[in-house]
């Protein structure tokens, strides 16, 4: 019998909506299935049974005045990097570990609006700075299919979270790849929307020219859902976009007739890429293919510069937005009575994990005078190349694919102690961010060790619609999506 | 371009972090794999390119300037490690 945590929110909207299951039943449900398996995963760093189960209450009062919408009652797991009024809000930090805040993100005040249940807040790379989720300075996540191996990061407890069945769906941000990296990792579906879709007020920031939150669901039908619940403008956040917000169900056809799907030469020639990776990405080609798609291979020729433009541009925004951390407003303060910049210091040294300070050095030395030239502008102007590549590439097709990570989920520690290695992770999934487009990534396979793979689908700026189409298009001519971790 | 440790000492003044000798190794040998890394994109000649600060247009953004609610006080202090009368508590700035 399926059980309900299994299930995803469409078939949990329409069991609520004929009163044959009950927000409190689906919620206990999701917390059972997180007594068996957490131990094993460590998906979340809080968990928040009590309001949660008064939040199923009031959406079952909802349901019963007959004023449900999509998201009313489904069990929904938050990154530990969004604001929650009440609810520590940590960043995977040591530095914010006691941070209660005193308001909610948008997001959040969108889902609370619809009466949505959060059922606690999940583990990350501290500050999002991370592809494996190992930075976290509570302990790592497993990989559901694989416990020895990362769920992929810096989202890697909201992405585990969903693979494991311990809530129905879940947000997580991309900075420069943090929701669709680990969605690979861990076979589900993951969104980053076009930069300015989705607020982030309220999204602790690490690079705010990058950062977009995103879902993570267990088909392309719940991440339509969630992304009506969570787009639009908002005044809170002066980069969002006062654009309309469509219902992204509506594009949910399956054929993909007419659409160009170009293929980026320099993507499938990148050194370090799986053989079995590559494979699966060109089986599934075949499949859009069938379905009426047209191939066409193009070419993004500043490519190999993405990554680093992305390790000085992130690095630098960080360094600025962090520089807040210095133990007076709130987090971390070291004891003692030193002077105040003594205090800033040793706050600072032992508040923050070393990827976090590597990345503060980073962006430090990019900005610093003398250097500002030769790295951040120069960066920046190499930018500029990336966006002008994608705009040309659109000019002759729709949507761009490519595998979404080089290689399936590597073991825990294997690249910890090599940051350079941890980066290239990230090789297929930082140029969307660097040029504001949205992706996607969906499960298309799995390598000889059973471990998931992701295709990548990136689409023009606010192109949500068509991404969609094309992954509903593979989803119901495949079953990747429909497999489960044995987690066992 | 090499960072050297004398280097990687002033930036982290600059960033109000400490390390200690064999954490300042560590890190000099790292930036350096990454600097180098880096230095790939001296390669390109981008003299005529326009820097991007972000990939969407900016245009200011305005309201009227009327008073809307804010976060109490007390609210606002409720994560400060230490505060007095209102304000938050730093050590001593001031001599004497």
């Amino acid at each position: 019998m399926t059980e309900l945590y299994q299930m995803t929110i469409h078939e949990l909207h329409d069991l609520l909506k004929q009163r044959k299951a009950s927000s409190r039943e689906i919620t206990q449900s999701v917390y059972q299935r997180i007594e068996a398996v957490e131990g094993m995963v460590h998906a979340y760093i809080t968990l928040t049974r009590d309001t949660a189960m008064k939040q199923a209450a009031a959406a079952d009062e909802k349901i019963k005045r007959g004023e449900i919408e999509p998201l009313t009652g489904i069990p929904l797991a938050i990154k530990d990097i969004l604001c929650t009024t009440g609810i520590k809000t940590t960043c995977g930090s040591k530095i914010l570990e006691n941070f209660v805040p005193p308001y909610d993100a948008t997001v959040i005040q969108k889902l609370k609006a619809q009466c949505a249940v959060f059922v606690g807040k999940t583990n990350m790379d501290e500050f999002a700075m991370g592809s494996s989720t190992e930075t976290s300075s509570f302990g790592p996540t497993g990989n559901p299919w694989d416990l020895e191996r990362v769920p992929g990061g810096s989202s890697g407890g909201s992405a585990a979270a969903v693979a494991a069945d311990e809530c129905i769906a879940s947000l997580g941000t991309d900075t420069g790849g943090s929701i669709r990296q680990p969605a690979a990792c861990c076979g589900v579906v993951g969104i980053k929307p076009t930069y300015g879709r989705v607020s982030r007020f309220g999204l602790v920031a690490f690079a705010s020219s990058l950062d977009q939150i995103g879902p993570f669901t267990k088909d392309v039908t719940d991440a339509a859902l969630v992304m009506n619940g969570i787009s639009g403008y908002d005044p809170q956040d002066s980069t969002s976009v006062n654009r309309e917000v469509p219902d992204y169900t509506g594009c949910l056809i399956a054929d993909v007739k007419g659409l160009t799907l170009g293929i980026p030469r320099e993507y499938l020639a990148t050194d370090g890429v799986d053989p079995e990776v590559e494979k699966a990405v060109r089986d599934a080609l075949r499949v859009l293919e069938k379905q009426g798609a047209t191939l066409k291979e193009i070419s993004l020729p500043h490519t190999e510069y993405a990554v680093a433009v992305y390790y000085l541009i992130a690095p630098a925004e960080a360094s600025s937005n962090l520089a807040r951390y210095d133990g007076v407003k709130y987090g971390y303060r070291t004891p003692g009575d030193a002077s105040l910049r003594e205090m800033y210091e040793t706050t600072r040294s032992e508040g923050f994990g070393a990827e976090v300070k590597r990345r503060i050095m980073l962006g430090t030395y990019a900005l610093s005078a003398g250097y500002y030239d030769a790295y951040y502008k120069k960066a920046s102007q190499v930018r500029t190349l990336i966006c002008g590549d994608f705009e040309q590439a659109f000019t002759s097709c729709d949507l761009i694919v490519t595998p979404t990570a080089p290689t399936p989920p590597f073991r825990l520690g294997e690249k910890l102690n090599n940051p350079l290695q941890m980066y290239l992770s990230d090789i297929f999934t930082i140029p969307a961010n660097l040029a504001g487009l949205p992706g996607i990534s969906i499960p298309c396979g799995f390598s000889s060790q059973g471990l998931p793979i992701g295709l990548h689908i990136a689409g023009n700026l606010f192109a949500e619609e068509t991404i969609l189409r094309c992954a509903y298009c593979f989803e119901n001519h495949t079953e990747w999506h429909l497999k489960k971790p044995p987690l066992t | 371009m090499k960072i050297t440790r004398n280097d990687v000492e002033h930036v982290a003044r600059l960033a109000r972090l400490r390390f200690s000798e064999d954490q300042l190794e560590v890190f000099t040998s790292q930036l350096n794999d990454i600097l180098a890394y880096f230095d790939k994109l001296q390669k390109l000649d981008t003299t005529s390119v326009e820097p991007s600060s972000h990939a969407v247009n900016l245009t200011n953004v305005f309201r009227e300037d009327v008073v809307t609610a804010s976060i109490p006080e007390e609210e606002s202090l409720k994560n400060a490690p230490a505060s007095e009368r209102g304000c938050f508590r730093v050590p001593k700035v001031i001599e004497g």
